[in-house]
């Protein structure tokens, strides 16, 4: 077996079992951890449009603070959008996640997704050393922030080095593109990776929480 | 046909074939070995004064393809000259004896070439049970062993000789293995292929009679001159890849317009071998000119890297069913640690109360 036999094959498959198993594991733990039922009259029973609210209102700034975060929340959104178009329309891309889903969409040209994976790459590297080196941002860091970062900077970078055919055979550049993949997705449901699945709920339940007692938040 | 003490140069005098024929041809052959310009008078040398050295062909779990695409797409260039010019001794399918008269031919060949003839090999070799696969009574393992043991070399010629092939192919019913995977003590090149390019076959035993030598070898122990570069940088079609443009069905547009077949399972980013420039049919075409994709013929278990027409990058994903199971399992464990951390909260608050 190659090694790019494994990581197509028994690779791919137990770091997804893990990563199915995780973050089952993670998103039905958090849901039977919820605060018990609020027993208090509601100030407002617009449920939805509370957490709706609160998702947007937490996606920007808080004015009081946006000079001071303004370079964190603008690096923040452009990765984040430079990741998926990265992740979501590369043609092989595609093909890898039709084969699990069996659906395929639009891919887009192979220069805008260079673009968007070198940018996406130069961001998060510039994320890190701002991390590494801003006084609060380094107190504030652990283990699991670093090991996020890499796990995920380090598919960027195999993944363009597998399509410029650099650096070594491209067989072998896949297999470590893929192996790199497959190490995120080992670790997304057991470190800050999780804020994928976690994010957008936990501020919809937040919100919907704050209307029943009447906060606009 | 040549005399044993003839050498080379002397026989195609002979046959008609002029001095700018041998030189167009010793200029292809250090071309296709990768040598540079000045080596072409040494290739020319070489080949004008070599004699033709026995070489006894041993077909085992094969299909001739391989036999049939060598004599098929050569004759009659020079190159099936160069055929002319080795002794073959001993080949089933080309061979015009039979039964013991033909073994009797590959012993005496053995005998009296010893230490210094080619083996040439085609077909992978049953382990399983050595019954499986026998010529004259002769297990095909037996056979290589002894025709190995006093070789000079060892050619395996397609991917069953030099990897296993299409009877390892899981569940390998046969046992079937390589010829490397038996004969450790020879020099061995793989020259593979489902079935290999005429003009490496040739390349190969030109190498032999030029510098007596075996030629570079890759990882694989294929030649290098030959397998060093994969199809997809030699491909024609590779601009439509970096432009994102590729064939999504073989009647689209894009297959008409002869866009990159990658997303068809075109194996050829993965493929290690000469097809995209030397090309078929004395260099009229290859598979992925005629419009399907490489199946990655020359790779080691290229029958069992998933289905041809899957994408490399496609996944190997397992069973549904196994990630349903892992999706329960991590729900039991939820609902479990859920009810342990609710319960470990209702109990320091009753310790806090007390």
């Amino acid at each position: 077996m190659t090694l790019l036999d494994f990581a197509r094959g028994p690779g791919l498959q137990w770091a997804l079992w893990i990563f199915v198993f995780g973050v089952t594991w993670r998103i039905v733990g958090a849901m039977f951890l919820m605060a018990k039922k609020d027993l208090s009259k509601a100030r407002r029973k617009k449920y939805v449009a509370d957490g709706v609210r609160t998702i947007i209102t937490r996606s920007v700034p808080a004015r009081s603070f946006e000079k001071r975060i303004r370079f964190q929340h603008i690096s923040g959104y452009a990765w984040h959008f430079a990741l998926f178009i990265s992740v979501l329309f590369f043609a092989p891309h595609i093909l890898f996640f039709e084969s699990l889903l069996g659906f395929g969409w639009s891919h887009l040209p192979n220069t805008i997704i260079l673009f968007t994976a070198a940018a996406a790459t130069a961001i998060l590297i510039a994320l890190l050393l701002r991390r590494a080196t801003h006084p609060v941002q380094k107190f504030i860091s652990n283990a699991d922030d670093y090991i996020s970062i890499f796990v995920v900077l380090i598919p960027l970078v195999t993944g363009i080095l597998a399509f410029a055919h650099v650096g070594a055979r491209y067989e072998t550049l896949l297999a470590i593109h893929l192996l790199s993949v497959e190490a995120m997705l080992v670790w997304f449901p057991f470190g800050k990776l999780m804020h994928t699945a976690m994010t957008m709920p936990s501020r919809y339940q937040a919100g919907t929480s704050f209307g029943h007692r009447g906060i606009k938040a | 046909m040549m005399r044993k003490d003839q050498t080379l140069g002397e026989y195609l005098r002979e046959q008609g074939v002029s001095r700018r024929g041998f030189l167009k041809y010793c200029s292809a052959t250090a071309s296709l070995m990768a040598l540079p310009p000045s080596a072409v008078a040494q290739v020319a040398e070489a080949l004008a004064s070599a004699k033709r050295p026995s070489v006894i062909w041993l077909s085992f779990q094969e299909c001739t393809g391989c036999t049939e695409s060598l004599t098929r797409s050569h004759a009659p260039t020079v190159e099936s000259l160069i055929f002319d010019a080795i002794s073959l001794d001993y080949h089933h399918t080309l061979q015009a004896a039979a039964g013991y008269g033909a073994e009797a031919a590959r012993e005496a060949a053995m005998e009296e070439n010893e230490g210094e003839y080619i083996l040439v090999v085609d077909g992978s070799i049953p382990v399983k049970n050595k019954a499986f696969s026998t010529i004259a009574g002769i297990s095909n393992y037996d056979m290589l062993v002894d025709a190995a043991s006093k070789a000079y070399a060892v050619v395996a010629v397609g991917t069953c000789a030099a990897f296993g092939g299409l009877p390892m192919a899981n569940p390998n019913p046969t046992g079937a293995v390589s010829v490397s995977e038996i004969v450790k003590d020879k020099p061995i090149i793989n020259v593979s292929g489902c079935p290999p390019i005429p003009v490496v076959i040739t390349g190969v035993l030109a190498h032999f009679l030029t510098f007596g030598t075996i030629p570079e070898l890759d990882a694989l122990g294929r030649p290098a001159a030959f397998f060093g570069q994969n199809i997809h940088d030699r491909c024609y079609r590779r601009p439509f890849y970096e432009r994102g443009q590729f064939a999504e069905t073989f009647d689209d547009e894009g297959a008409r317009k002869g866009w990159c077949l990658y997303k068809l399972g075109c194996k050829g980013p993965t493929t290690y071998n000469a097809c995209a420039t030397l090309k078929w049919n004395q260099g009229t075409s290859f598979p992925i000119q005629s419009g399907h994709g490489c199946i990655g013929c020359s790779e080691p278990s290229f029958w069992d890297k998933g289905g041809f027409y899957e994408p490399i990058s496609a996944g190997m994903w397992g069973s549904r069913e196994a990630l349903l199971g892992a999706a329960a399992a991590g729900a039991v464990l939820g609902v479990g640690s859920a009810i342990a951390a609710r319960s470990r909260k209702k109990k320091a608050i009753a310790e806090e109360e007390v």
